[in-house]
């Protein structure tokens, strides 16, 4: 390739769907050796949807079980497929979720960038990302995990006679993978800008994966090492978190949660992103207070390294400084509360159409209203004596992880998909799809909130006999949630030979993505893009 | 393709000066994850001494601290070498950018190898817990000094690792300096292993204060 693709932007004509980064090599070799920031988001959707899909089967089986109060499987089998949902659905679907695919997708388009700045290493985080989930199928083969996705001490390091070191590898692998795209990240978006295009004209999904990469790579290292410590004590008896050797259980917990709970910002700002690019697309106005938003971003990821002590409440964690991590993490709810007041208020006046994207945006809100406001009462020193580990929290972090997290991924594959590949998907089944996650979602989890203050505690094959009522419900609506995954599988698929043609901006809206082809060519523009006057419009 | 005489970004670069600072800002960022990796130990460790220091204290002051001094001197005189090459590097000037490489190199090595001695050392005195045969430690508290010497082996291998990544990455400076087919990669890839070279001697000062100077002034 020449150099002049670098200056002749704006000669060439625009040319339509034969000219495009879909077209520009076909071999296997194309995709797995390919530098380009598109190709490397696709790759990126299709191993996540596998290991999404693992993940689930394990929530299926979670959920099979718990439809009778004696355990329909074998109480060992209930704890590895519990522990295999949660490493997988943690650190292989929620964390790299939407920054590895969209993030990758329009991070250069929305900034105006041929790629992202270091493309090699971009490709190489896709490959340590496969080798964790190969880790993953291994610890799977070799019997599964029983320790639960906190893998705490000395249970993991001494006692468990599971598969822990696959595990243990590869959430540490997979975490170098986070690692390397927060930092490319973080350097595209300081360093590859186009000209004129300041910091508070970024659009605010670009402002999200920023502060998520912030997240990524100052809080990824810290699990890294909890990792590696775990697996010397394991292998050489290291003693850095057995008590018998005067080792401190509890300081896993520190280090484990220093990263695991900014790793919930880590998996929630991105969908806020996404939040705060569809609402203003489909309410046809202008987004709300854009420096706030913008500001809360950062104020979240802040903050959220501040919190973690909020998962030891229970534990030798000193009174003073529970007191201290209950405040700071009442503190963080403030920037989300922004958040969700400017989305409403970008709704006022605005010419609503609800087309899916936006009808998930509804189901982000309301969801994630529900579970931010719980976590204000697990957040409460008192409350959280009685409501830990049941099944209040668990129903808290999934109104979080699913109804906002998943929420927030299945809009951006609508919103974006007549960009990333060219075809709409077909409109009516998407909104009874979006229609369906939200009751099927509400039907799984809303019980559990009632189970949990009603004190049945997580992770137990078995259940007295006075909870199974609203169990089999829950059961029951996780086959409707199941349906609403399995829909926007098929049509969307469908959608890539059948679906009619996209335009190039289908929805109307704002910024540098929509100005170029739908999908975009190799060098993601045929001319300059123009930045608008009322560039947030 | 490149000429060998003007250095030309990348494609997807506007300018080469825009290059330059994205890989500038790549490299500072890696560290700042490698400073969080070594400070979670530096924490953990801190948590212990604080916890046993009738085992860590009288631990720490039987490390042979003499012969790290030693080796400290070495790695801060590497540093001086690979400081010196990134400067020749700049200016293009082979030769000197093959001498300074290969003695960066050289006093890497010699590191290593005293460290080697020192962990040799170790292993005859009993004090390596982790290993069959390796511990017969007579000091104070040995279970808790246990812990001791698992941290000490802990930073200090985690360092070494460190260093062999060095070596292995200056070694192949070498040798794309001996071939001299692209001054400008391997002037861009000096810029790069030098400033990790530079964290793993300022890391080393770090490893060293904390495990063999902190308790000297206590000691008899």
């Amino acid at each position: 390739m020449s150099n002049a693709t670098a200056t002749d932007l704006g000669s060439a004509e625009r040319v339509y769907s034969a000219d495009n980064y879909l077209h520009a090599g076909y071999g296997l070799r194309s995709w797995l050796l390919t530098m380009d920031h598109k190709r490397v988001a696709w790759l990126y959707l299709v191993s996540l949807t596998v290991l999404f899909a693992v993940g689930a089967i394990s929530a299926a089986l979670i959920r099979f079980d718990l439809l009778s109060p004696s355990g329909l499987l074998d109480a060992s089998a209930y704890n590895r497929a519990f522990t295999v949902h949660g490493i997988v659905m943690v650190f292989f679907f929620l964390v790299p979720s939407i920054p590895t695919t969209f993030g990758n997708f329009l991070l250069p388009l929305m900034i105006g960038a041929r790629d992202v700045a270091f493309p090699r290493i971009n490709l190489f985080s896709w490959y340590l990302y496969s080798i964790g989930g190969i880790f993953v199928l291994a610890a799977l083969l070799s019997g599964g995990v029983d320790t639960g996705w906190t893998f705490y001490t000395p249970y993991s390091s001494v006692y468990s006679n599971s598969a822990v070191v696959f595990a243990v590898l590869a959430v540490f692998t997979v975490g170098f993978s986070s690692i390397l795209t927060g930092l490319n990240f973080m350097v595209t978006v300081h360093k590859l800008r186009a000209p004129g295009l300041t910091w508070f004209r970024l659009p605010l999904f670009v402002w999200a994966i920023y502060g998520t990469s912030f997240v990524q790579v100052l809080g990824t290292p810290v699990l890294g090492l909890a990792m590696l410590l775990l697996f010397l004590d394991r292998f050489l008896g290291l003693a850095v978190f057995n008590p018998e050797l005067g080792g401190d259980p509890v300081l896993f917990q520190h280090l484990f949660w220093f990263y695991s709970h900014p790793a919930v910002y880590i998996m929630i700002l991105p969908s806020m992103g996404v939040m705060s690019m569809v609402i203003p697309a489909y309410a046809h106005n202008r987004i709300f207070g854009y420096k706030f938003i913008a500001m809360s971003t950062l104020a979240i990821a802040f903050i959220g390294f501040l919190v973690w002590g909020h998962h030891l409440f229970v534990t030798s964690q000193s009174v003073y400084a529970g007191i201290a991590f209950s405040l700071l993490s009442f503190l963080v709810s403030v920037p989300s509360a922004v958040k969700v007041f400017n989305w409403t208020a970008t709704l006022y006046k605005g010419q609503v159409t609800y087309e899916a994207p936006m009808l998930y945006a509804f189901t982000f809100i309301g969801l994630f209203l529900i579970g931010g406001l719980t976590g204000l009462f697990l957040a409460t020193l008192s409350a959280d004596i009685q409501l830990h580990a049941t099944y209040f929290v668990i129903a808290h972090f999934h109104y979080i992880m699913v109804g906002g997290a998943v929420s927030g991924f299945l809009a951006a594959a609508h919103f974006w998909w007549p960009k990333m590949t060219g075809r709409m998907y077909p409109e009516i089944w998407a909104r009874f799809a979006a229609v369906l996650l939200f009751v099927g979602f509400n039907i799984t989890f809303f019980p559990q909130f009632m189970l949990g203050l009603a004190g049945m505690p997580r992770r137990y094959a078995t259940y007295p006999v006075e909870f199974q009522p609203l169990n089999i419900l829950s059961s029951a609506g996780a086959v409707v949630l199941g349906v609403g995954y399995l829909l926007p599988l098929a049509y969307l698929v469908w959608s890539l030979r059948y679906g009619p043609k996209a335009p190039e901006n289908p929805w109307a809206a704002k910024g540098f993505e929509w100005q170029t082809s739908s999908p975009p060519p190799l060098h993601n523009f045929y001319r300059r893009p123009v930045l608008e006057a009322d560039v947030h419009g | 393709m490149a000429s060998a005489n003007v250095e030309v970004p990348f494609e997807h670069f506007e300018s080469l000066e825009q290059q330059h600072d994205a890989a500038r800002m790549g490299i500072w960022l890696f560290l700042v994850t490698e400073t969080l990796l070594f400070g979670a130990i530096f924490t953990a460790f801190g948590l212990y001494h604080h916890l046993y220091p009738g085992a860590f204290s009288p631990a720490s002051r039987g490390l042979a601290w003499e012969l790290e001094a030693a080796n400290t001197v070495v790695l801060l005189t590497s540093g001086l070498t690979m400081a010196l090459t990134d400067h020749y590097a700049f200016e293009l000037r082979r030769r000197k950018v093959i001498v300074t490489l290969a003695l960066t190199i050289l006093l890497g090595l010699t590191f290593l190898v005293l460290k080697g001695v020192e962990y040799r050392g170790d292993y005859l005195a009993g004090s390596v817990p982790f290993l069959a045969g390796g511990w017969h430690y007579t000091g104070q508290d040995p279970s808790h000094a246990a812990l001791f010497f698992n941290f000490y082996f802990l930073l200090t291998g985690l360092h070494a690792s460190h260093m062999v990544i060095g070596i292995v990455l200056l070694t192949i400076l070498l040798g794309r300096a001996f071939l001299w087919w692209s001054p400008f990669g391997v002037r861009r890839m000096i810029v790069g292993v030098g400033i990790f070279w530079a964290f793993i001697d300022v890391a080393w000062l770090f490893i060293y204060s904390s495990l063999y100077l902190i308790d000297r002034s206590g000691g008899t």
